[in-house]
């Protein structure tokens, strides 16, 4: 990874800690968290790309319910990654999940969820066991899955549990993208919770909370819980941003920090 | 106050009494049960492995971390895990909880993780299935300690977890069934409150002795849940109070608070300390007004005499009662006010002006009043 690259996410992603030779995510859960007025999904770009580009044998299982093959492989082409060549190296695995649906209400719906968690393993099994903890789970995104799950969130939360105990299993890690606002009306949005406590990595998207600008289109929260290694307990840290989504790239900047062109 | 739980969980169970249960409780805006936990459960091990509690041995019922987890925690604090076998035993009810990895793997016959643990685990695949759970937990304890009269410990690392998967009867049962248990000494678990209804918690802390609160210093004014919902202060991210309420068995309740910090190291408790200027300054939030009074303010404060209440102690009353013009009543107090005051003070003298006036009645005096 090249260092001059690197920018405000990377840094609250922790991406920078790239030392130890490790993916830097590896046996971490990111939630990513966005809303109808700001979607975050160029955090999961982000997030392929430099995946990807960390290891020459890293990998990433893309599970997509919301777009297909093509709509990625565009998004990626323009940040400089070609996907459609990295699906034929067998570096990124697209299961697509589009036309999925649980056939039956009721019981069913944990078989439906084991079904795809049986693809996800399936893809794991061909790895090389080396190259296992280079690997990142991606879902795109919650709100979809409970929906193939017939709104049942336990069945989402089982699904979920199953794909963390893969992070502890191999060391991958596991990212997937959450839409917030729809949970705004429930009493105790439980799914949304647990999955906050789960989370090593909540990063939230949000509407710049000032107001519309021209030139700032939202404000990222990144905060790291923290994780337990060999040396304890590292402790929390917040990071606030603005970002721009410019036609090829994103810029992000502290607030009141941008550079007019 | 986590001296006197250690104190309780290391004491155990009575003959004849039900065995002490701690709950430990927080939300999203301050969520280190876990850390909480873990300190209690390091605690009661190197007890355990100096022969200095009740218990002589400790069942895990790892649902939300991997054994793998418990390990390692296990190894930074210098337990020598190679010989742990004989005082701790992991459930885990983490990895495949449902069994659906045991369906995918048994043709392929991936290498289960638990070969590779030096510590004694047994995985459990139907966690839906409490009663089973149950009778698991109580053979694996009584594989360590034997079938002697020794005891042995309980820890349940998300009883949330539990709650997911099985009904709120069924889970308050597999309490109650444990605490009832005449080999086990102490239980605990973990509960994330906010994700639950408050009759779930309500129940559980019924259930138990000890209930432990992990709070965050301040809460979000507003209500909201969850991490944005606060108005984020780092400060809530590493220290925090930290309340337990005990009960007695002759039904006295203690309530005392502490203050947690999480450090590099692990979770440390220190009493609440006096509220000195700096630290208050720090912790509320920064807003434009001053919510708090300075030492100056509070004892000019503390002067100020508030109407009426100077009355009595040998100054003259100051007050115009409408009779007489205030210079005369002046003059009149300064020649004898000392006799004066013995006898008009605190009287009234009322004389009711007809019969069919009741005492104290509430009808309006002014209702003849033309306005």
């Amino acid at each position: 990874m090249e260092h001059t690259n690197l920018n405000l996410l990377d840094e609250a992603l922790g991406l920078h800690n790239i030392n130890n030779k490790l993916w830097p995510l590896c046996g971490r859960f990111i939630l990513v968290e966005d809303s109808v007025d700001t979607t975050a999904s160029f955090v999961l770009h982000h997030i392929i790309k430099r995946s990807l580009s960390s290891h020459p044998s890293s990998s990433v299982i893309f599970l997509s319910f919301s777009h297909p093959f093509s709509h990625y492989d565009r998004i990626l082409r323009k940040l400089g990654c070609n996907l459609a060549a990295q699906r034929d190296n067998s570096r990124f695995f697209f299961i697509d999940m589009l036309m999925l649906q649980c056939p039956d209400e009721g019981k069913n719906n944990h078989d439906g969820l084991a079904v795809i968690f049986e693809k996800v393993e399936r893809v794991i099994n061909t790895l090389h066991p080396d190259n296992k903890k280079f690997l990142t789970i991606m879902i795109d995104d919650i709100s979809l899955l409970e929906v193939v799950a017939n709104g049942s969130s336990n069945a989402v939360l089982d699904f979920l549990h199953y794909c963390h105990t893969l992070t502890s299993e191999f060391g991958c890690a596991l990212v997937a993208l959450d839409h917030k606002d729809i949970y705004s009306n429930d009493e105790r949005p439980a799914l949304i919770l647990e999955l906050e406590y789960l989370a090593d990595i909540l990063v939230n998207a949000e509407p710049l909370a000032t107001g519309l600008a021209k030139d700032v289109h939202g404000q990222l929260m990144v905060l790291d819980k923290g994780s337990q290694h060999e040396h304890g307990i590292s402790s929390h840290k917040i990071h606030n941003f603005h970002f721009k989504i410019k036609e090829n790239s994103i810029e992000y900047f502290y607030p009141g920090t941008i550079t007019m062109s | 106050m986590s001296e006197s739980i250690g104190r309780t969980l290391r004491d155990g169970a009575l003959e004849g009494e039900l065995a002490p249960t701690l709950t430990i409780k927080d939300s999203l805006s301050s969520p280190f049960a876990f850390h909480v936990f873990s300190h209690i459960l390091l605690q009661l091990s190197s007890r355990i492995t100096t022969q200095n509690s009740q218990s002589r041995g400790i069942v895990v019922v790892a649902l939300s971390r991997s054994p793998a987890y418990y390990i390692a925690l296990l190894k930074t604090k210098g337990f020598d895990v190679a010989s742990s076998n004989n005082w701790i035993h992991i459930l885990d009810c983490y990895t495949d909880p449902l069994g659906w990895k045991e369906k995918i793997r048994k043709p392929s016959n991936v290498t289960d993780p638990s070969h590779q643990i030096p510590l004694a685990t047994s995985s459990y695949k139907t966690v839906k299935d409490i009663d089973k759970l149950f009778s698991v937990i109580t053979e694996l304890g009584r594989g360590l300690v034997g079938d002697s009269k020794a005891r042995f410990s309980v820890a349940i690392d998300s009883l949330s977890e539990l709650l997911r998967h099985a009904s709120l009867q069924s889970v308050a049962a597999l309490v109650g069934n444990l605490r009832s248990h005449e080999q086990i000494s102490c239980i605990f678990g973990l509960l994330h409150s906010d994700l639950h209804e408050e009759k779930a918690a309500a129940v559980l802390e019924y259930m138990s002795s000890m209930v432990a609160s992990v709070d965050p210093f301040h809460h979000s004014v507003n209500g909201q849940r969850g991490y944005l919902g606060n108005s984020v202060s780092e400060q809530n991210f590493t220290k925090g109070k930290f309340n337990v309420r005990s009960k007695r068995r002759n039904g006295r309740v203690r309530v005392t608070c502490e203050e947690f910090k999480v450090e590099l190291g692990g979770i440390s408790f220190s009493n609440v300390s006096s509220v000195d200027g700096t630290t208050t300054a720090a912790l509320v939030p920064k807003v434009q007004f001053n919510l708090q009074l300075s030492e100056k303010e509070l004892i000019d404060r503390a002067k100020v005499v508030l109407p009426f209440e100077h009355q009595g102690n040998g100054k003259p009353i100051q007050i115009y009662d409408g009779r007489r013009s205030l210079e005369e009543s002046n003059s009149e107090t300064t020649h004898n006010s000392s006799v004066k005051k013995e006898g008009d003070i605190g009287e009234i003298i009322y004389f009711r002006d007809s019969d069919d006036e009741m005492p104290d009645s509430d009808e309006d005096p002014d209702d003849d009043l033309d306005i």
